[in-house]
């Protein structure tokens, strides 16, 4: 089977687009990425977009409506907040399995005014928001977090350092949607969401749209590996059956056995990576994290904090894009705005925020309900 | 029922909460008769070890031990906050969620662990055609 390479991927700064369409978000990042690996709509022979909250509106035809009608197949996923991921994965395959050489990866998303992410209520009867606990999602996260604390007895302030840090690192990302600089009190008397979760620690509704080109081996190839990026492992699992699952939903299991699943297809073991971008939907999430992609041993996710460990010029840097707490989360454009992101530092295109020598990187997805997507990219020398 | 028309007493909140004509309200599981697994609300296949019509009911305990909690701050307009969305391993299995009661919502006070117990009451809201709901929550026992 052919090796898969990113050719050309870009991403718009993320922000709030009132005055722009969905279609219209996800064009400009495909002409974008197009741009970036030199080639136009007519070489593309299949698109992969990934949108959410239009998931029934054939986005991924009227964005070719927006950049170029070729007749190519187009096929739209929607996978929660493994969208993007789920996208870009599907394109990943098609080559894999020898159908296409070159495909067009898109993820868009248009949060306009969500506000708190996730339903609660609704169904027969009266609403059960606030009289059988919380559905929402930062009152899911964190649950997800406080069982951290229960098992290692992990803080508050332990959970709010991920915001301080991801709020630093993207001070240095011009793409991200907020760059300012968070102190430890700043976070932690920020309005408190959920315990132990406060409005800083909770990702950011926005707009935006990431786009890839990829390709197989042969023609990667024969346009040009100069600033190619392998991909050295593409996986996607959805949550096994565990335990409390039907109240608690799971993003442990499934990130394990994708993360296992990544190093073993990719031949290589979490003290390869030289950065990776992980989905810190919530200040509690990134935490478990660290030890789910086995980053450190069970238990050890606060003194990775603690220790800086994490942060950009540490150990392993991770989410030095700003991650979802500060570039912002707009669904579907997740799961390729981070593949972008550890492109750009693979490429040494990243500036200021420059991973030194970075020759691989992970990213990493959750789809609440529950998916995980892992991409392993590797520097082409 | 004729439309428009209340039930003559209480409709269970969730379809797990069973309110028999004689004696006390319980919450009813249904348990895996191969692989021992807990679940809440109707199946008819076990999610953990894919066995078919293997499910059967299972009354569930009314004590049971805190497992996590977060407490809400912001949520849905109407909605009164802060309180505490709880996640409760109930004693011989299942694990419910709902709201803890009678103890401060404050991290300092609650203890992950701790013995709470079931507690049956009224909601304190209607449906549009005017029937009331039997809801719980759980409290802690000393």
């Amino acid at each position: 089977m052919s090796d898969v390479y990113v050719l050309g991927i870009d991403m718009l700064k993320f922000g709030r687009f009132p005055d722009q369409d969905v279609p219209e978000l996800g064009a400009k990042a495909a002409l974008l990425a197009l741009d970036d690996a030199g080639l136009r709509v007519q070489d593309m022979e299949a698109l992969y977009c990934g949108n959410l909250l239009q998931a029934g509106a054939m986005v991924g035809q009227r964005i070719l409506q927006e950049i170029g009608q070729t007749g190519i197949p187009v096929t739209n996923c929607a996978n929660a907040c493994a969208t993007g991921a789920t996208a870009f994965r599907e394109g990943w395959t098609a080559i894999k399995a020898g159908i296409y050489d070159l495909v067009l990866v898109v993820g868009v998303e248009q949060m306009g005014k969500a506000g708190l992410l996730g339903g609660g209520g609704g169904g027969r009867g009266i609403p059960k928001e606030g009289l059988l606990g919380s559905q929402l999602m930062p009152a899911v996260f964190a649950e997800a977090g406080m069982e951290h604390t229960r098992k290692y007895g992990t803080s508050f302030e332990h959970f709010a350092m991920v915001s301080v840090k991801n709020h630093h690192h993207s001070t240095r990302n011009p793409k991200s949607m907020y760059q300012m600089e968070t102190p430890l009190e700043q976070v932690m008397n920020a309005e408190m969401i959920a315990y132990p979760n406060t409005k800083l620690m909770c990702s950011v509704n926005v707009d935006g749209a990431a786009a890839a080109v990829l390709a197989s081996e042969r023609k990667a190839r024969q346009l040009g590996m100069g600033r190619a990026v392998r991909v050295a492992a593409s996986v996607l699992t959805s949550d096994p059956y565990t335990e409390r699952d039907l109240v608690m939903p799971d993003v442990n299991t499934c990130t394990r056995q994708a993360a296992k699943k990544a190093y073993e297809m990719a031949g290589v073991g979490p003290e390869d990576l030289d950065l990776v971008e992980l989905h810190d939907c919530f200040a509690t999430a990134e935490i478990l994290h660290y030890e789910n992609l086995g980053l450190c041993g069970d238990g050890e996710a606060a003194k990775l904090i603690d220790e800086r460990q994490t942060w950009h010029g540490g150990r392993i840097p991770v989410n030095v894009s700003g991650g979802l707490l500060s570039k912002g989360h707009p669904l579907g454009a997740t799961g390729v705005a981070n593949v972008y992101e550890v492109c750009t530092h693979l490429r040494r295109e990243a500036g200021a925020r420059q991973v030194a020598d970075a020759k691989l990187g992970l990213t990493h997805v959750i789809g609440l309900g529950s998916a995980c997507g892992i991409h392993l990219l590797e520097r082409v020398s | 029922m004729p439309e428009g028309a209340a039930a003559p007493g209480p409709l269970p909140i969730v379809s797990f909460l069973k309110i028999p004509p004689q004696g006390d309200p319980y919450l009813e599981g249904l348990q895996c008769g191969k692989c021992k697994a807990v679940f809440l609300g109707e199946r008819s296949t076990c999610a953990s070890c894919g066995a078919r019509d293997a499910l059967a009911p299972k009354r569930l305990a009314n004590t049971g031990n805190l497992y996590v909690y977060t407490i809400v701050h912001r949520s849905f307009p109407g909605v009164t906050v802060p309180y505490i969305s709880a996640i409760v391993d109930l004693d011989g299995g299942g694990t419910v969620k709902g709201n803890l009661v009678g103890i401060e919502p404050d991290p300092r006070k609650i203890q992950m662990g701790m013995p709470v117990e079931v507690v049956y009451k009224i909601a304190p809201t209607k449906d549009r055609e005017g029937n009331e709901y039997l809801s719980y929550t759980f409290q802690p026992r000393t």
